[in-house]
């Protein structure tokens, strides 16, 4: 009895921008040559490929010959840390966070398993990097120090800039999970001191299935994949053209949108956000509230749990996601949220609502609407807090 | 997303017996919420130990819910001693299934059944606890008792499965050498009829066989890639022996390669119960 649909979980993936799906449909059975070919069918697919690095490198404020097409998040992330350790084989200590995606996080989990030194760097209550953290674990012996830009559950972001800086002051190397910050805030590579950064197409309105790896001119840095000379041999492997040139479009729009992003998707979340925390029985937000994406807001519900929230929702159509240990595979409730030190009664209460350019106010106050609805009505299931449950309407 | 039953979905969109007896007869609460479910049960028990109804609160998943309302369902109208012999495996069966990882929304429905029983012959949280005080996993506060009882019920012998069923050792896995114990001493009076019906049928040489094809054309090509190989050394009911050779002996990841890549070829290619150890050369 779904009446409309509203999705707002555009940190899990986006919708395809129409601009985006166009863009792409001529490489599919017309120009689907091979762009390492030598005929002209397949050479002429290749400045398209250019194009798409140039309109990448321009949301990052980066060099075209420093864009590697890649096929996730995930890929980037992997090759460049494994890429730039395979290259600095004498250094034996890596640096990450503790609240990093798994993209992340699992391999520095293997390598420290393979004989690696890991430092995890913690955060604090409302989810913020210690930089005196950092500033005190980097030594001679650091190879790598990988930090996301934005956190994909909270929001948060990390002064990556500045931790950045500092690893290149001690002669490691930066790279930067920047997946959820790329289309959501302004990037500036050329002026940073990040040597490598990833980005995944799904999450800026670009179709899965495409990603992309920064790598500064001058970075020691050991391709992952072997094969083929693509992408002048850092990256083999016949280049997923229709999805190239989709990023490619996506990225261009992303920098249109930009300001909006942070104006009206910003207004957006706020409103969505205070008015659950208004309304709510005992809502509270999670993740620093004055550095954050504009577009995410992580609450928890105390006292009701996150997967009886998000079957509910669902059941009204709306798309979200959650902390809970239910909705995570494991009996284990977010590693990120657990990190920040926020209590269990609220960690499985936790959903995470996260907007798009798409979203409208209509949406908001529909999610407003429902959201308060569940909360009593989870509440009134609850052995908890029963005292603090208003008294029935009528 | 779970893969819930229409009937989990059901109850959990339309709970029974949701409330309070303020004057029950039994009262009884299993889970917690720190673990992120808890349920309590309220029982009405007339003069002939009929229950003539029952109420539940719980804080927790769809399953979790789901479990409780089926609960309710299955206990009204019992005697106390029927509704002692009703066993999770049977709330789950009531609901048409449970994914494996959510079988510990029907153990705790169970556990505070037996809660309430215990609540109505007077025996105190306390006392119940003190009979059963030997905790194995202490992350989730699992006793001995309850691991011994929910496998033997459930026929389990994975630590996994005991994972999935009781939430025990799925924290700091401290206590997995406990849990195993647990499993070895119990394990020849599981029902055989649980076991995989993949596995049931293999003999142990036709499993040998079908091991020995699954390293040929699966496991070897990608360990030689790398300057290793791999040996079968024994099969045991479903406890795959190996040994790693060559590159992968002296690997640091031979574990990780035992477990994430081997197992799971075993798993798709031979039998869903089969787990494998090594054995150094």
């Amino acid at each position: 009895m779904s009446i409309r649909e509203v999705y707002a979980d555009n940190n899990a993936t986006t919708m395809t921008a129409p601009e985006v799906l166009e863009s792409m449909q001529p490489f599919f059975t017309r120009l689907y040559g091979n762009p390492s070919s030598m005929h002209q069918f397949g050479g002429q697919v290749k400045k398209h490929i250019d194009r798409a690095r140039a309109q990448v490198a321009a949301l990052l404020g980066a060099q075209p010959s420093e864009i590697i097409f890649t096929s996730c998040g995930t890929e980037s992330d992997n090759a460049a840390i494994r890429g730039v350790l395979a290259a600095t084989p004498d250094k034996r200590h890596i640096i990450t966070s503790r609240v990093e995606h798994p993209a992340v996080k699992n391999v520095f989990q293997y390598l420290g398993q393979s004989g690696y030194r890991v430092s995890e760097l913690s955060v604090d209550r409302e989810g913020r990097l210690d930089l005196d953290e950092l500033r005190e674990v980097l030594s001679d012996d650091t190879a790598l120090v990988s930090l996301m830009w934005a956190n994909n559950e909270t929001g948060v972001l990390f002064p990556v800039e500045q931790a950045a800086v500092m690893a290149r002051a001690a002669g490691a190397v930066f790279h930067c999970d920047a997946v959820q910050a790329a289309g959501k805030i302004p990037i500036d590579l050329g002026g940073s001191s990040i040597d490598l950064l990833s980005i995944s197409g799904h999450k800026l309105h670009a179709p899965k299935g495409v990603g992309v790896l920064y790598v500064r001119k001058g970075t020691h840095f050991s391709p992952w994949l072997l094969g083929g000379h693509q992408e002048l041999g850092r990256r083999a492997g016949t280049e997923n053209v229709p999805g190239i040139v989709g990023l490619g479009r996506a990225c261009e729009l992303a920098r249109e949108c930009i300001d909006a992003e942070n104006t009206t998707v910003r207004a957006l979340r706020d409103r969505l956000e205070k008015s659950l925390l208004d309304r709510a029985i005992d809502a509270s937000v999670n993740g620093d509230t004055a550095g954050r994406l504009p577009n995410t807001a992580n609450i928890s519900f105390k006292y009701i749990e996150g997967e009886s929230i998000l079957l509910l929702l669902s059941e009204a159509g709306i798309a979200a996601s959650s902390g809970s240990a239910c909705t995570s595979g494991s009996l284990e409730p977010s590693h990120v949220l657990r990190a920040m030190g926020v209590p269990f009664t609220r960690v499985h209460g936790s959903v995470r609502f996260s907007l798009s350019r798409y979203t409208t106010a209509e949406d908001v106050d529909y999610i407003v609407e429902n959201m308060l609805r569940i909360e009593r009505r989870l509440r009134e299931l609850s052995p908890f807090g029963r005292d603090e449950l208003p008294p029935q309407a009528g | 997303m779970w893969d819930y039953t229409d009937k989990v979905k059901e109850h959990f969109m339309n709970p029974r017996n949701v409330g309070d007896i303020p004057d029950a007869d039994a009262v009884g609460e299993a889970g917690s919420l720190a673990c992120g479910d808890q349920m309590k049960l309220m029982l009405k028990i007339d003069g002939n130990e009929v229950i003539t109804d029952a109420k539940f609160q719980t804080f927790g998943c769809g399953s979790a819910v789901a479990s409780a309302s089926a609960l309710t369902e299955m206990i009204i109208g019992k005697t106390l001693s029927e509704a002692e012999k009703i066993t999770n495996r049977d709330i789950a069966d009531y609901l048409g299934g449970l994914p494996a990882e959510k079988m510990h929304c029907s153990v705790m429905g169970h556990e505070a059944l037996e809660a309430a029983v215990l609540n109505y012959r007077g025996v105190s949280a306390q006392e119940a606890a003190a009979g059963k005080k030997q905790i194995v996993c202490e992350c989730f506060g699992v006793t001995a008792e309850e691991i011994e009882r929910v496998a033997r019920d459930n026929a389990l012998r994975k630590i996994e499965d005991v994972t999935n069923y009781t939430k025990a050792g799925g924290g700091c896995r401290q206590c997995h050498g406990r849990i195993q114990e647990i499993l070895d001493r119990i394990a020849p009076q599981a029902a055989p009829a649980a076991a995989q019906p993949a596995a049931a049928k293999l003999t142990n040489i036709q499993k040998m066989k079908l091991i020995e094809q699954t390293f040929e054309n699966e496991i070897r090509p990608m360990l030689k890639a790398d300057g290793g190989d791999i040996e079968l050394i024994d099969v045991d009911g479903d406890r795959v022996v190996v040994s790693l050779r060559g590159m992968c002996s002296s690997c640091a990841s031979s574990s990780f390669t035992l477990k994430k890549y081997i197992e799971p070829k075993l798993k798709e290619f031979v039998s869903p119960a089969l787990y494998v150890e090594e054995v150094k050369p």
